[in-house]
């Protein structure tokens, strides 16, 4: 389970998270929605040891993320995925080598059952036909969905998606948020997505959360929001574009 | 902000730089042992170190061989001495106008590069990226640059030495009326001692090189892992590197001169 408690922090002057708190139980899809600038990319990075909160806990597993050591992070990073906003691959390595590399770096698999895993990963993604290709030579699209084989490769028990469909198409981000639904049910894992799609909410979301002044101001699950008045939900789950 | 708040902010800043930059060369030093790991990035970087910086060190080092034979033996001839010009010309190349020719082109290509590399990384979150993957970013993208560079370094300075001491003797020819074969015999008398295989002269401009190497690998990448901003950031960062390193490579030459010539080290 993730668990922040009372988490508060200030960047380059400015108060970002002002008594952050919330839970994702095991197995479920947990998704926050706030204004930009507002600190959702800020608390994952506190999640996988990236920052550390001013004041407060970060659980995970009911281990205080901030205090671990350099070995206990990289224990904690290993049963974790990232999904990065464009998909952060590195640029002078393949799709395939992209996607590799955490099971290169960390298991001892020998190099043919690697690859098997890797093409197997990309073909869930619908990525397998481009796994040659350097980052630069495919769209955003393909770019995040790689990215996304890349953060379940390993076969992690929590995967972190930031801006999961920013700048997609509609088709492919559906096709996006079907992909972290059959990560979920298919693999067990716990998700926690930062989004400002209202489609991807009421897609992958077992639980939203929406921030507001450094906190969660709204929660609920997907009919409890969209059965919401409070005029901060109706703005980012009411009516109009998505 | 007054002219005193900026100043302690430029003094504070350059200070956290200069810290951060040796923290990383301790990491990267104390990571030398992941290095057959990366040793297929390592010796790309060498070779990508080779092919950039090459051509452009060999056609410089020619003519600062060629200038230092001419500016010199213009002097030297009014006191009728032109006929040491070859060994001024392989004292000056080897001990300190080789390594410092090529590890200022080198810092201009390959340093730069490594600052744009890291710095478009680092703004684009994949040095985060690779992190959060608990890989060491240390081990995985600093070291193989660190060690290609600092190989790659005393490797071209050598280089260096041979055609610009070959340029000066082509001045000593053409306008020094000192003949090829008495210029050559001059340098080999000057560089090469019996009691010696490799003479002071020549092995203290190769350590310098390698100090040169590694100073300006370590800057350009701890350039490169701080900046933060998109294009205008990593611009900055490249800008850093290059004026960083050309400060150190100066300040480090006089330091290993004195080291090794004031205090005689040998």
């Amino acid at each position: 389970m993730i668990e922040l408690r009372d988490v508060h922090k200030t960047l380059g002057g400015r108060p970002i998270l002002k008594g952050m708190s919330f839970q994702v139980p095991t197995g479920t899809t947990y998704v926050l929605m706030g204004r930009s600038g507002i600190g959702k990319s800020v608390t994952l990075k506190h999640l996988v040891g990236i920052l550390k909160p001013d004041r407060g806990e970060v659980l995970v597993d009911g281990v205080n993320v901030p205090s671990l050591d350099s070995e206990g992070l990289k224990d904690l990073r290993r049963k974790m995925g990232y999904l990065f906003q464009n998909g952060a691959l590195i640029n002078w390595l393949t799709v395939a080598q992209n996607v590799s590399l955490p099971l290169e770096e960390h298991s001892r698999l020998p190099r043919a059952e690697i690859r098997e895993r890797v093409m197997r990963t990309l073909h869930l993604v619908g990525m397998d036909h481009a796994a040659d290709l350097f980052p630069s030579k495919i769209s955003g699209g393909m770019r995040l969905r790689a990215g996304l084989a890349r953060a379940i490769v390993t076969e992690p028990r929590y995967v972190l998606y930031d801006e999961p469909n920013a700048g997609l198409d509609p088709i492919i981000a559906d096709q996006i948020h079907r992909l972290i639904v059959e990560v979920r049910d298919r693999l067990g894992v716990t998700g926690l997505v930062v989004t400002h799609s209202r489609a991807c909410a009421f897609t992958v979301a077992n639980r939203i959360g929406v921030i507001d002044e450094g906190r969660i101001a709204e929660e609920g699950t997907v009919p409890e929001m969209r059965a919401s008045t409070s005029p901060l939900v109706r703005a980012f789950l009411g009516g109009g574009s998505d | 902000m007054t002219p005193i708040h900026a100043a302690a902010e430029f003094t504070h800043r350059n200070l956290l730089g200069a810290g951060f930059t040796v923290r990383l060369l301790l990491r990267t030093l104390g990571r030398v042992h992941y290095l057959p790991r990366r040793m297929r990035f390592t010796l790309d970087q060498c070779f990508a170190a080779g092919v950039r910086a090459l051509p452009v060190t060999l056609c410089v080092a020619t003519v600062a061989g060629m200038i230092l034979a001419l500016q010199t033996g213009i002097e030297l001839r009014r006191f009728g001495q032109q006929s040491i010009i070859g060994s001024v010309t392989a004292l000056s190349m080897c001990r300190e106008m080789g390594p410092f020719i090529t590890s200022v082109i080198l810092a201009a290509t390959v340093g730069s590069a490594m600052a744009a590399e890291l710095g478009t990384m680092n703004v684009s979150d994949e040095v985060t990226a690779i992190e959060v993957m608990s890989v060491d970013p240390v081990d995985y993208l600093v070291l193989p640059r660190v060690v290609g560079l600092t190989v790659m370094c005393p490797l071209l300075t050598i280089f260096s030495n041979m055609v610009g001491i070959f340029g000066g003797s082509l001045i000593g020819a053409s306008n020094l009326g000192v003949s090829t074969q008495f210029y050559w015999r001059s340098v080999q008398e000057s560089l090469m001692t019996p009691e010696h295989l490799l003479p002071k002269d020549v092995y203290t401009g190769i350590v310098k090189a390698v100090i040169f190497g590694l100073a300006v690998s370590v800057v350009s990448c701890s350039a490169g892992l701080r900046a933060e901003g998109g294009a205008l950031g990593v611009g900055l960062a490249v800008q850093t590197a290059v004026k960083n390193s050309v400060i150190l490579i100066i300040v480090l030459g006089l330091i290993t001169t004195w080291f090794f010539y004031y205090l005689q080290i040998t």
